[in-house]
């Protein structure tokens, strides 16, 4: 079974050890000949239901299994499965190509588009290539040159969202990496081009966001979107990076909190176990609603389009507004 | 008082904090955290909370921060209407909301109003890290970002000071990484008008703070010393796993690489802001295209 090879995760050992005793039962019956269709029926009945009770109460911390898992589709492999024609593009043509972070042009249902996309490898090798999926300063430059690249083209712009955050090295710092994300933040806001955002994978902070501003954000349904990393906030709060899992449940990091929070705008559904079973499945899910978006954006006049974009992240934030009248009758019985 | 006279010559490290508190008498003295120079702190208060001895900028609030910079009384705070809310039950986030607000008699980590500085009329945002450390959450997000709309309403320059050492206020999760996305197409609106916009660092300047509006200065200006940083030298040491070199992350370092204009003293910042700011808005200046 290819299974095998799969990573299997914490929460779904009970349902392999059941699946793999059917497995070699119908194995045993076969070498003797046997006929054990009705000893095998239930079984596989209860493993089915099993499987729906797994997955239909899945909580943050399952999503963050599945999200973080090995062999969970990257940014190529939905660009090899959703773009014609692709043509990667390298280089911020300042310092360097940043391999943590793709970008290149190609058609998507026919429209020429700039896909851009943060690339975690698939191997230790890749990833040590792919430095892990944590971009340099360069990498965000880099995927600034290219939506300019695309402003100047009229090209809509596709970003992918998929890291634990920009590199924290020495090298990022003294290249400026908060100044690269924000310059990001400001002109993504007001590209004269529609951009559609999909977190496919992890969203981790300000890396993620520094190719996250847009007129539509999608997420993957196991895909996870965060301030801060969960064993981070886990360290922060008990001093114990163990309790990450409690961390992931506060945070409200998957797709269902940020639709509730109106962060995002649709979930792309995956398959029942993750990604990683179907990549096409989930590849032509994102693929529909990309293109859906697409075809409404870009007949939206160019004014509109920037107004509503702006809107969008303007009116992001949970506050209260206390009436000033009771503030300052408050404030009179606190010097009292 | 005369017993740091006869400290024993080789015992010298110790906790600078237990020293300064059990030597000196409260709230007459202060001990420099940087030269170990005993200060009256009337002395200190009068050069501006900085020492005299070796120059250090010591951290000040937002209020003190408005009073050097502004002309005197000129400061109108405005959205303080506007507070956070604990949306999320994070763990003790209510009771540090509480603490802060009543510690620093502020409604939250940023001021926010108009004010003037030499006559000139500008929108003034401070953030202070006396509160949860200045940190961005959805009540500092609203309040820059409508001050950033009424500095385009009214055609005022506008500058942030930034005492932000925690970045986004992870108590409110996604909600405070979107302010920096906020307050950044705020910024983007406010130079597609081509007014100015000054961001001033202090000590400390970190995380979601310095990846927005702080880096985005049309003048990126900062005291001496001051840490402004992206990653915290912690994380980066574990990830990298080297020491970090001096002065890394300090404000020097920072313009060695390109990321400031000038650094200024606590003192001149006020008429080094003004005199910029007068040379850009300048009547006189070259019409170009227009």
């Amino acid at each position: 079974m290819a299974d095998e090879h799969i990573q299997i995760l914490e929460f779904e050992k009970p349902l392999a050890e059941l699946k793999k005793k059917i497995e070699e039962l119908k194995v045993y019956a076969r070498e003797k000949n046997l006929n054990v269709d009705a000893e095998v029926k239930p079984l596989e009945e209860r493993a089915g239901k099993m499987r729906d009770e797994i997955y239909k109460n899945l909580n943050s911390w399952q999503i963050v299994q599945i999200m973080r898992h090995v062999k969970r589709p990257k940014t190529l492999d939905y660009v090899a499965l959703m773009i014609d024609d692709f043509q990667e593009l390298h280089g911020d043509r300042s310092f360097a190509d940043d391999k943590a972070m793709v970008g290149g042009i190609g058609k998507i249902d026919g429209i020429s588009v700039m896909i851009i996309g943060l690339q975690k490898g698939k191997d230790t090798k890749e990833n040590l290539m792919r430095n892990f999926g944590m971009s340099q300063p360069e990498g965000y430059r880099k995927a600034l040159r290219l939506m300019k690249y695309a402003e100047k083209f009229n090209m809509p712009v596709l970003t992918f969202i998929d890291t634990s955050g920009a590199y924290p090295g020495i090298e990022g710092e003294e290249r400026g990496v908060a100044e690269a994300i924000a310059r990001n933040l400001m002109e993504m806001s007001r590209l004269k081009v529609p951009i559609i955002v999909s977190v496919i994978g992890e969203g981790g902070s300000g890396g993620a966001l520094g190719v996250g501003v847009g007129d539509r954000v999608l997420m993957l349904k196991y895909a996870t979107y965060s301030v801060i990393s969960f064993e981070g906030c886990a360290t922060i709060l008990w001093k114990d990076a163990t309790k990450a899992a409690e961390a992931a449940r506060i945070l409200k990091p998957t797709a269902k909190d940020l639709f509730e929070l109106k962060v995002i705008d649709e979930i792309i559904d995956e398959p029942l176990e993750g990604a990683h079973k179907d990549y096409e499945y989930t590849a032509n899910n994102l693929k529909t609603a990309i293109v859906k978006y697409l075809k409404v954006l870009v007949k939206i006049p160019l004014n509109r389009l920037l107004e509503e974009r702006y809107k969008k992240f303007r009116n992001m934030g949970i506050y209260e507004r206390v009436e000033q009248q009771a503030q300052t009758a408050k404030e009179e019985a606190d010097n009292a | 008082m005369a017993a740091w006279f006869h400290r024993p010559k080789y015992t010298i490290v110790r906790k600078t904090t237990e020293r300064s508190e059990t030597k000196i008498p409260e709230g007459m003295w202060v001990k420099c955290e940087k030269c170990d120079s005993i200060l009256l702190k009337k002395e200190l208060d009068d050069n501006l909370s900085v020492c005299p001895k070796c120059g250090l900028h010591s951290r000040i609030t937002a209020k003190k921060r408005i009073e050097i910079l502004t002309d005197e009384g000129s400061f109108v705070p405005m959205f303080e209407d506007v507070r956070s809310v604990d949306f999320l039950g994070f763990p003790q986030y209510k009771e540090k909301l509480e603490s802060s607000i009543k510690k620093t008699n502020m409604t939250d980590s940023v001021l926010a109003g108009t004010a003037k500085i030499n006559s000139m009329d500008i929108a003034l945002a401070v953030t202070d890290f006396f509160f949860m450390g200045g940190s961005l959450g959805s009540a500092m997000g609203e309040r820059i970002t409508a001050l950033i709309e009424l500095a385009i309403r009214e055609n005022l320059p506008v500058i942030i000071i930034s005492a932000s050492g925690g970045g986004a206020r992870m108590h409110e999760g996604i909600m405070s990484l979107m302010q920096m996305a906020k307050i950044s197409a705020g910024l983007g609106k406010l130079a597609d008008k081509g007014l100015p916009f000054v961001s001033v660092m202090t000590d400390p300047t970190g995380g979601g703070v310095t990846a927005s509006f702080a880096m985005l200065g049309d003048l990126n200006i900062a005291e001496p010393e001051a840490f402004i940083m992206f990653a915290g030298p912690r994380v980066i040491e574990g990830t990298i796993k080297q020491k970090l070199p001096a002065g890394f992350q300090r404000a020097e370092f920072l313009q060695e690489h390109g990321m400031i204009d000038y650094i200024v003293v606590r003192k001149d910042m006020k008429n080094a802001i003004h005199q910029s700011l007068s040379t850009m808005l300048n009547k006189e200046k070259y019409a170009g295209r227009a």
